[in-house]
């Protein structure tokens, strides 16, 4: 009879994380920052299938890894706020309960499957000043352990988090104009893709939260736009 | 590997979604009138009306909801934008239709947001019959939903414009239609003076002017209502997306139409 090995559960958790972090580690970078009327989401990301995208009203999604993983969390945030918003009102679908849900979800998958999901997610919400407590925005990290922290000014994700976190650290400031904001992100973005070619806007997927636009604050940058943003 | 909050659908239809995870939360009034509700005692929407014009299509509906003969509200919104660019104008048992209305809306933006990309007009005409269908149990027992759709199609660059009939039959109409109880007025009015090419003050009198009629003949239509300040609700719907008509314009070209029509008093009442 053969006896199974005996591998200790820290030993596992610590293979597995290891495991993750390393897929996460191969891809691109996610920064997201407050900017003065809203909140910016921008990502290193040349092809076509997006990496952030609008969850509700006031409520948008980034993520990092494997691109099959992240979508699948994306798409189970937009059923998620939908169904909620239905139920309830529009009011009601907020950041803080969905990125809670992710972490639930992914820290069941952490635990109980062979293989860890291979993402880290951010949910950004953006504050409305028309309703009252609900003024300020919200920034949530959740990481492949379904561990959860929240963020305020900034947040990135992906492989060169550390380092991209220290330098928005020095340069961050709070109520940066929307053109500065890019510019900062531009530059952290290109950082994280040191020593390869240059981060053009081609490159750039960018999103934005706006405050003060009416209904769906979730809006779409092209390039066109971020060029003239950028003034490139 | 599964990752899930709950729920097993995996599509990109809002509809669908709760009738595969949330089935209570999908609305079901084929009940109401096995369990003794008089579909005639449940307000009805009156008159909606669509048409095209020169920038693309005008759509328009007049605010009053009744309940038999009585009336349930004076001031009920029966024209619903959908997305940037379509509308729903419902008539029938109200609370069904502003509930597919509300459906409708969501809907749609919960496809743009799972594909990346919306639906294209006819996807969405289609998307709408196919609700009227789900609804056919509740028709057959008096809950009677038949909406009039109209939207821009960015693709054809043009306004387009779809009747319903209970079965969920979708019949796209090429100038104008209209429905509701005071439908058939609204449409004798337009055939007058619908003109395809028309401008936007024209395309809004021809709306003012085809719901006044219809709240002539019939009782149930709300028409303009000066007394109060209750105005019929106009959309424009175009390549720049939808605006709604302000208030003071219908009011000043209701009142010029009134204007043709408005004859002296007669001496003590009699006419000769």
């Amino acid at each position: 009879m053969t006896m199974p090995f005996y591998v200790s559960p820290e030993q596992v958790m610590q293979d597995k994380a290891e495991y993750a972090r390393k897929g996460i580690g191969r891809g691109k970078s996610s920064v997201t920052l407050e900017y003065d009327t809203g909140v910016l989401l921008m990502a290193e990301n040349p092809s076509s299938l997006s990496k952030i995208g609008e969850i509700y009203d006031r409520i948008a999604f980034a993520g990092v890894g494997k691109f099959s993983e992240f979508d699948q969390l994306r798409k189970l945030g937009v059923r998620y706020a939908d169904t909620r918003g239905y139920a309830y009102s529009r009011d009601d679908v907020r950041a803080k309960a969905l990125a809670n849900a992710y972490s639930q979800a992914m820290g069941e998958v952490f635990t109980r499957e062979m293989k860890p999901l291979e993402v880290e997610v951010i949910v950004a919400e953006v504050g409305d000043d028309t309703l009252a407590g609900h003024e300020s925005n919200a920034i949530y990290r959740v990481q492949f352990d379904g561990s959860i922290s929240d963020h305020e000014g900034f947040c990135v994700i992906g492989g060169a988090a550390e380092e991209l976190g220290s330098l928005l650290r020095a340069e961050y400031r709070a109520g940066l104009p929307l053109r500065d904001a890019l510019r900062l992100g531009h530059r952290a973005l290109q950082r994280a893709a040191d020593r390869e070619p240059n981060v053009t806007p081609e490159n750039l997927e960018v999103c934005l939260l706006e405050r003060n636009r009416v209904g769906r604050k979730f809006r779409r940058l092209s390039t066109d736009t971020l060029l003239e943003l950028l003034g490139t | 590997m599964p990752i899930s909050f709950g729920g097993r659908y995996q599509g990109s239809s809002f509809t669908e979604l709760l009738a595969s995870d949330n089935t209570r939360l999908l609305p079901d009034w084929s009940q109401l009138c096995a369990s003794g509700v008089d579909a005639e005692r449940v307000p009805h929407g009156t008159t909606v009306l669509a048409f095209k014009f020169s920038e693309g299509v005008i759509v328009a509906g007049d605010r009053l909801a009744t309940e038999g003969h009585r009336v349930a509200s004076r001031d009920i919104e029966k024209v619903l934008p959908t997305d940037d660019y379509s509308l729903v104008a419902i008539a029938g048992a109200a609370g069904p239709a502003l509930e597919m209305a509300r459906l409708m809306r969501i809907e749609l933006e919960h496809y743009e947001k799972i594909e990346g990309e919306p639906l294209e007009l006819d996807g969405k005409a289609n998307r709408l019959s196919q609700m009227i269908r789900a609804n056919l149990p509740a028709a057959m027992q008096g809950m009677v939903v038949v909406p009039l759709f109209a939207g821009y199609d960015r693709r054809r660059r043009q306004g387009r414009l779809w009747k319903f009939d209970v079965t969920g039959g979708r019949y796209e109409e090429t100038d104008y239609e209209a429905t509701g109880s005071g439908g058939l007025y609204a449409r004798e009015s337009m055939k007058k003076v619908h003109d395809p090419v028309a401008s936007r003050d024209a395309g809004l009198r021809c709306a003012v002017q085809a719901l006044s009629d219809a709240s002539d003949e019939d009782r149930a239509t709300g028409g303009v209502d000066l007394e109060r300040g209750i105005y019929p609700m106009v959309y424009f719907c175009t390549a720049a997306g939808i605006a709604r008509a302000p208030d003071p314009e219908i009011d000043r070209i209701y009142r010029e139409i009134l204007g043709t029509r408005r004859r002296p008093a007669s001496n003590g009442g009699v006419r000769r």
